[in-house]
């Protein structure tokens, strides 16, 4: 045990794996020594396991209606109640993990790297290149997020797929500002000078060795998006232009809730404390990510 | 004396420079002022671009939109022509910026009015609201930011960090039904959905259209008490994410303020610690707390759309709301129009208060 | 009685491997003298300087045996005690004017807060003494430069102006923590020369931290040769040839000389004195 440890921190790896495996060692050690940020990972793995072994977690079918057993108090029997439709409120939880996943980690394939390669491509070749495209960031990032992402939904359409379309179409710029600055201070480093010399083309230049750079940034800025993500998301469904009915989507849940909140206030706060632990999981590991792989940055955002 | 007449000469250049620096010192003020105004131009020209592409571009066919499905095939073309959709897309972009310039942001099919009389009506609601949650987040997020930064990694810190980044993790639309639940049905603290009690309403002639400032015009107090009743909860929902954010800015810039040396100083002049941190430490982020400060003013006209709704206020985000389940393109799109305009103007003020203010910069 | 007392001192940082003390009991006394602390960076010197004010932040800690400045024992001193020495007894003259002046004050509030903060004064007095004081660190026109911000000033001038601010509540012990190495060559000789008038016409007692051994040698009356945390030598400036320590006879060998004769400097052999 002793000599993997030692193994894992010393100082000149001999090989890529050892310098890796002792990377991902020294920083899982700082997060756990980071209380806050061990509370979030555990929330996240909570989260993703809710979500691929929902069927088992539930103890309800999260779409059956049973109008007799409609906004019933939370018992033993139903840990959070029922609905309107006398649907188990704990089993949509968490069934609704599901969708919040999926809404994030597409968000997060589509955005971060559309803004990725942007912010590379214009600051690795600047000039013209760099003025326009970030001149469109910057448009794009003085708008109000929400609003647009609100106008898009109308004109593309209500429904899940129009709102990951339309929150990854509002989140890319922050990351292309990212990129685009980390690839600034790699640009003119000496190992990228020497990549060049050997011959290699830009695309390879910019996909083999800036982008790789820029990853650790970009996990911090993606992480620490996730809430706000999960917040937009939400709201559309309340709103009634993300997930359509009778999925069972945390803020369309809260939506359908806002009728009974005074008498029957479980309806629509369950869904909501589900949306507050896993958001403020995400800004915690985020927080703490960012203290371990890009503590430079501070807490600024 | 050729050392002498060299110096001469130096001097004569020194001078020549310094005269050359002055004036290339306001050319660049000029430039950077011209460079400014031209990026607020073209920030206003994308999200004209923008609204106009969500408008003509994104829907599968536009006139469809208007006309239905049904329409025969003659007042398809009528309306398309009408439209100007057979023009070629950049005359259609320059028919679009003509006529918002000219005020027209089209006629609204929920209300039947114009959009632009609509939106001149909702808005004052949203900035009362909005102005009354800055208000609140200013006089708690700051000293909040100042006492967590001064007393860092105490219990307290932590509290504050944790409200902080609640700011980031509550639905807005959630808190503000939580606290209808909590202090309006059951604590009976605060008045219900809506601006004024209904036996109130349309007592006051509306002047500046913001509730607070006509009923004392009209020396109302007694309807001024009742706005500020029905104001209390969602300004304080918004407050709450104002104050969430401007806390932990502040929080953030006193930290990085607390480890400079010139604090050092202070303490080493046996500075009082509270000097030390309200002159020494504060001061200096006053002018980076004013962007923060504009920043969240902005987000909370945003923020205001999700609450609107619950609270039934009458405001530019229940406008917008109801336009978006009217799938009403016209107004969703003025509405985009007119807060994105306010949200990039109060952008771009921070930015120029920023330069006018801090001594650095200018 | 000596000005200043030390036995003993130690200064402490904990980190998760266990305490580390950054100076490891020191002692010496000052009167109202010349005193120069060498020693390269990370030796303790600053840290010397910053533990004399009780200027250590947490989680750093001091600790002493004896620790006393004028008869006041300064370890058992309440925080707000040690706030009325501060400034009004001990002073402290910091390294770069660009990061030690604060950047959206004027010369003159800063300057004026130093003489207010331990007395209360007319504001005319004020105004004149900070005029008087900016001139006695040959500041030609103070009405002006009094109204600057630190930024619009050289760093000479921001050395100087940070020497007045800490002269003007005429403290007795002066802790000057190498005040000219961010000047250019130029200013430093005239920065020494002020602190050195003033300390001489008050008669003060001055604490000079360098790295430079040769200035100390030739601007103190006495001096300390700080490594790693410890004191390995202490003489009077002009015995500083005969030193023993063989840390400071390696630091002597490296100063270049003028009518050099070596073709390469010698690096310092730390063996010698780290094997211990």
């Amino acid at each position: 045990m002793a000599n993997v440890r030692s193994w894992l921190i010393d100082d000149s790896p001999s090989s890529r794996l050892q310098a890796r495996l002792g990377r991902a060692y020294r920083i899982s050690g700082a997060l756990s020594r980071n209380p806050l940020a061990a509370i979030g990972a555990v929330i996240i793995l909570i989260l993703i396991l809710t979500a691929i072994f929902a069927p088992w977690i539930a103890t309800h079918d999260p779409l059956k209606q049973d109008l007799t057993q409609r906004l019933l108090r939370p018992s033993g029997i139903n840990w959070m109640g029922t609905d309107e439709l006398g649907r188990d409120i704990w089993s949509r939880v968490v069934y609704g993990a599901r969708i919040t996943l999926v809404i994030v980690v597409l968000v997060a394939v589509l955005a971060a790297p559309a803004g990725l390669v942007i912010g590379a491509v214009a600051g690795y070749f600047g000039g013209w290149i760099d003025r326009i495209l970030m001149g469109i960031t910057d448009i794009f990032l003085s708008m109000p997020k929400l609003i647009l992402a609100l106008a898009l939904v109308a004109a593309l359409g209500p429904g899940i797929e129009n709102a990951i379309i339309a929150i990854a179409i509002t989140s890319w710029p922050g990351y292309a500002r990212i990129a685009r600055a980390e690839t600034l201070t790699f640009k003119n480093s000496e190992f990228i000078a020497a990549i060049r010399l050997q011959g290699a083309s830009s695309l390879r230049v910019i996909l083999g060795h800036v982008l790789p750079l820029c990853t650790s940034s970009m996990i911090v800025r993606v992480t620490l998006d996730m809430a706000g993500i999960i917040l937009t998301a939400a709201g559309l469904g309340f709103i009634g232009l993300g997930a359509q009915p009778p999925l069972p989507e945390w803020g369309a849940m809260i939506a359908r809730g806002r009728s009974f909140i005074l008498d029957q206030w479980w309806v629509a706060t369950m869904p909501g404390f589900a949306i507050i632990i896993v958001s403020l999981g995400f800004c915690f590991l985020g927080d703490g990510l960012r203290d371990v792989l890009d503590p430079k940055s501070g807490e600024q955002r | 004396m050729a050392f002498e007449s060299e110096t001469l000469a130096d001097i004569a250049t020194k001078s020549v420079k310094r005269r050359s620096f002055r004036k290339s010192r306001s050319a660049r003020l000029l430039l950077g002022l011209s460079g400014f105004i031209v990026s607020v131009l073209l920030t206003f020209l994308g999200l004209l671009a923008i609204t106009f592409f969500i408008g003509r571009v994104v829907p599968i066919d536009p006139v469809l939109a208007v006309v239905g499905d049904r329409a025969p095939r003659a007042v398809y073309e009528a309306a398309r022509i009408q439209m100007g959709l057979d023009q070629p897309a950049p005359i259609q972009f320059i028919r679009y910026v003509q006529s918002i310039l000219s005020g027209d942001l089209g006629t609204s099919v929920s209300t039947g009015k114009l959009v632009l009389d609509d939106l001149k009506r909702v808005f004052p609601a949203t900035l009362e609201m909005a102005t009354l949650g800055i208000i609140i987040g200013v006089l708690l997020g700051v000293p909040m930011g100042v006492y967590a930064a001064s007393r860092r990694g105490s219990l307290v810190d932590q509290i504050i960090r944790v409200v902080g980044l609640l700011g980031y993790a509550v639905p807005a639309f959630w808190l503000g039904l939580v606290g209808l639940a909590v202090f309006y049905a059951r604590l009976k603290w605060v008045a219900g959905p809506g601006r004024l009690d209904i036996f109130y309403d349309g007592l006051v002639q509306p002047v500046t259209g913001i509730v607070l400032i006509d009923s004392l015009l009209a020396g109302e107090t007694e309807i001024f008490v009742n706005a500020l009743w029905h104001l209390a909860l969602p300004a304080s929902v918004l407050g709450f994410f104002s104050l969430a954010y401007i806390a932990r800015m502040t929080r953030s810039f006193m930290l990085d303020q607390l480890s400079q040396e010139y604090v050092t100083t202070a303490r080493v002049k046996g500075v009082s610690e509270r000097l030390v941190i309200w002159r020494h430490a504060f001061r200096p982020i006053l002018v980076p707390l004013i962007t923060v400060i504009g920043l969240s003013y902005a987000g909370l006209l945003e923020g205001s759309v999700m609450i609107e709704t619950i609270f039934s206020w009458p405001g530019i985000g229940n406008y917008l709301t109801v336009a978006l389940l009217n799938a009403d393109m016209s107004a969703v799109l003025g509405a985009t129009l007119v807060i994105g305009a306010v949200f990039i103007a109060i952008n771009k003020l921070s930015d120029v208060l920023y330069r006018v203010l801090d001594p650095r910069a200018r | 009685m000596s000005l200043l007392e030390i036995e003993n001192l130690r200064v402490t940082f904990p980190t998760p491997k266990g305490n580390i003390d950054v100076v490891r009991g020191i002692s010496f006394n000052l009167d109202r003298e010349r005193l120069g602390i060498v020693g390269e960076s990370g030796s303790g010197k600053s840290m010397t300087g910053r533990a004399i004010l009780k200027l250590i932040r947490a989680p750093g800690r001091v600790s002493a045996d004896t620790f006393r400045f004028d008869g006041i024992d300064l370890r058992n001193q309440s925080e707000k005690a040690m706030r009325s020495i501060r400034g009004a007894r001990i002073s402290m003259v910091m390294q770069d004017p660009k990061f030690s002046l604060n950047p959206v004050m004027t010369v003159g509030e800063q300057i004026a807060e130093a003489l207010q903060t331990h007395k209360r004064l007319p504001r005319r007095e004020i105004r004149n003494r900070v005029h008087t004081m900016l001139e006695a660190v040959r500041i030609a026109d103070p009405e002006r430069v009094a109204t600057l911000y630190p930024h619009e000033i050289s760093g000479g001038m921001g050395q100087r102006v940070m020497i007045a601010m800490m002269l003007i509540p005429e403290p007795d012990l002066l802790i000057a923590d190498e005040p000219t190495s961010a000047l250019d060559v130029s200013v430093q000789a005239q920065v020494l020369d002020i602190i050195d008038e003033q300390v001489k016409r008050k008669g003060m007692g001055l604490i000079f931290i360098s790295h430079d051994l040769n200035l100390v040698s030739s601007y103190c009356d006495r001096i300390l040769v700080m490594n790693s945390g410890t004191i390995v030598e202490e003489c009077n400036a002009g015995d500083l040839r005969n030193a023993t320590h063989p840390y400071t006879r390696g630091l002597i060998a490296a100063i270049p000389q003028l009518n050099e004769t070596r073709d390469e400097l010698p690096v310092l052999d730390r063996s010698t004195w780290v094997a211990k």
